[in-house]
């Protein structure tokens, strides 16, 4: 199988007064897998529809190699796709429904149930090609969807929240396979998903996208260590909003000062973003000299543990320490507050210059 | 030990159905077969004969083609109807077709029978009105009842219907789309076999409500038209012959037997239709 090169060029749709997408431009390289992100009705899934032919947009073009294909009917386009979760038909078996594609264009049955077969094995599913999709668990429907959706070999792959409805120990097998298969057959592929997690760890590229807009669009280590906008920083891992104050090219928080990462905001006072693991917390020995905060909560993760520490002027840090040091920062421990030398994103601060909310240790 | 203790309280719970079940029904079962095989105070199968000969088995046929040809065409009908109702996505039209099946659905018996006779009868009014008498329109024969039985089964098939209409997926259509068929090839190798046991079952339905009405046809039709029912109810009351009272329990098993064949084939494509929508 060949990617193909996908563009979506200045592509509108609208609901009633909603409106879903509102000017997307976006290209997609061949063989590339990228992940549309961001959170319910930012328009991911519309243009995900857009592409495949089941949605009209109003306004743009979708091009596929170069082809305008924004008219062309859903069931004549070169794209295979995944659906939610429930799209197996259930009057056929997994063989069939691998095969339905092939039914459609006439395929011999000997060559179909070959093909199919070859599919299965594939996806991992050699021998359930004889059962019916409610004798499939979840994650072996999504994978036989998986096997139909690149039986007719198409050039670009879609996945509309395929792993959404699984769960969480299936859902990174699968993930993980989806990504190997994609690798293996240059697949042009485009992977529609609210769980930063999942775009961060499948994609070449995530897309952000907010109210039908892109915001950036950038490989996962990009768009986690220098976020574009403050709407990506906060959607893309977790952050701290500390109040700051520019001066010159740098701001100082937590009594260091940092360089700014961009553009400083023209207001003195700024919120400076900061992820858990940039911010250094040590314990205050026994001397009794007086920390910076205290633990108010530690949330043990395995390799990590975060904490949620107050500072005396009652702001709150999120801070990740080594898991296996977790037991040194028990609530209620007394700890100096620090952050790495690095620079930092900074906003503009709201009027009434409070700190934004810091989300729960235990959600990220 | 506080198991076995809940489930003999369950079954303690269950006893009153249980008795209910053989007063209404095992015991008018038995009656049924006794009579049924009993002539002149001996073991017979001379009843069960006699009902599957002559005008007994006349009206037996008669019974099966009017409810054949009522379960066929309420369920094209009906099925058309709830399709158009499902695909309109109009939650007005919905609501106003559904409840007007519910209670249509239900309208039957003598009711339904005098309705239809002060509309359509030879001096209905729309008969009067349109002077359809002239025409040869006559309501009291077997085309006119299956017009009337059509009234009450169309809208069953409707509620029959449209819970299974509700439970194609959009998916289905639009992954088939996706594989590169078009909507005739989706309805031919996914819609049609997923709701098939659903539209088949209704149909079955359509077939017993049609075979067991009676006080619709005795009321418009009499004896014109040979119905089983109406043959039980002249040998019960003795209006042709006397003492033929255990035939009409021999046609009773008859129906019986009919109606268990039609269940037999309903209720497997019910439970395959429900793992499929599920």
């Amino acid at each position: 199988m060949n990617g193909a090169r996908v563009e979506f060029r200045g592509l509108r749709r609208r609901f009633g007064s909603t409106v879903a997408l509102d000017g997307l431009d976006l290209t997609v390289e061949p063989g590339e897998l990228i992940a549309l992100l961001g959170p319910s009705g930012c328009g991911k899934t519309t243009a995900l529809r857009c592409l495949a032919g089941f949605e009209q947009p109003d306004e743009g073009e979708v091009l596929v190699d170069g082809a305008d294909i924004t008219r062309v009917p859903a069931n004549r386009r070169d794209a295979g796709m995944v659906f939610q979760s429930y799209s197996l038909f259930p009057n056929l078996n997994a063989r069939d429904n691998v095969g339905f594609g092939m039914r459609v264009r006439k395929v011999p049955a000997a060559r179909r149930h070959a093909r199919a077969q070859e599919l299965l094995e594939l996806v991992g599913l050699p021998s359930v090609g004889d059962r019916y999709p409610h004798q499939l668990s979840g994650g072996q429907q999504q994978r036989v969807a998986l096997a139909r959706a690149l039986a007719l070999e198409p050039r670009v792959l879609l996945l509309d929240e395929p792993l959404s409805a699984l769960d969480a120990k299936v859902r990174v097998t699968l993930r993980e396979e989806i990504r190997r298969l994609q690798l293996s057959l240059g697949i042009t592929t485009i992977f529609v998903t609210h769980d930063q997690e999942e775009a961060l760890s499948m994609a070449d590229r995530v897309a952000v996208l907010r109210d039908g807009r892109l915001e950036q669009v950038a490989d996962p280590a990009t768009l986690y260590d220098r976020p574009a906008t403050p709407f990506v920083a906060e959607f893309v891992g977790a952050m701290n909003h500390l109040p700051g104050l520019v001066s010159g090219d740098g701001v100082t928080v937590l009594g260091q000062t940092l360089p700014v990462e961009g553009r400083a905001p023209g207001t003195a006072r700024a919120d400076v973003l900061v992820r858990p693991e940039a911010v250094l917390v040590t314990p205050v020995d026994a001397s009794g000299a007086e920390g910076d905060g205290i633990v108010m909560v530690s949330s043990f993760r395995g390799s990590t543990a975060r904490l949620r520490v107050r500072l005396s002027d009652g702001t709150e840090v999120l801070a990740d320490v080594p898991g296996h040091d977790s037991a040194r920062f028990a609530p209620g421990t007394a700890v100096r507050v620090g952050l790495v030398d690095r620079p930092v994103l900074v906003s503009a601060r709201s009027e009434t210059g409070a700190a934004a909310a810091v989300p729960e240790p235990d959600v990220v | 030990m506080r198991d076995s203790r809940t489930r003999s309280k369950s079954r303690w719970a269950a006893v009153p159905l249980l008795v209910f079940v053989v007063i209404v029904f095992g015991v008018p079962m038995l009656v049924l077969l006794g009579g049924t095989f009993t002539k002149e105070g001996t073991l017979s199968t001379a009843n069960l004969t006699e009902s599957l000969q002559g005008a007994y088995l006349t009206a037996l046929l008669g019974s099966v083609k009017i409810s054949a040809l009522v379960a066929v065409l309420g369920g094209v009908l009906g099925t058309f109807l709830a399709q158009a109702v499902v695909t309109s996505r109009s939650r007005t039209l919905r609501e106003a077709v559904l409840t007007a099946s519910g209670v249509l659905a239900n309208f039957g018996g003598v009711p339904l029978a005098f309705a239809w006779i002060a509309t359509l009868g030879n001096a209905g009014v729309v008969t009067t009105t349109l002077g359809l008498g002239g025409h040869g329109w006559s309501l009291y024969n077997f085309w006119g009842l299956t017009l009337v039985y059509l009234y009450f089964s169309i809208p069953l098939q409707v509620l029959t219907v449209v819970p299974a209409l509700d439970g194609l997926r959009p998916q289905w259509r639009e992954a088939a789309q996706n594989n590169g068929a078009s909507t005739w090839q989706f309805w031919r190798y996914v819609g049609i076999p997923v709701l098939t046991p659903a539209l088949l079952g209704g149909v079955v339905l359509l077939f017993g409500g049609a075979f067991s009405a009676y006080a619709t046809a005795q009321a418009m039709v009499g004896s014109t038209v040979p119905l089983v029912t109406l043959k039980i109810a002249d040998a019960l009351t003795g209006n042709v012959l006397i003492g033929h009272e255990n035939v009409a329990l021999a046609l009773s098993l008859d129906m019986i037997v009919v109606a268990g064949l039609v269940m037999a084939v309903y209720l497997p494509l019910q439970r395959r239709s429900a793992r499929w929508l599920r």
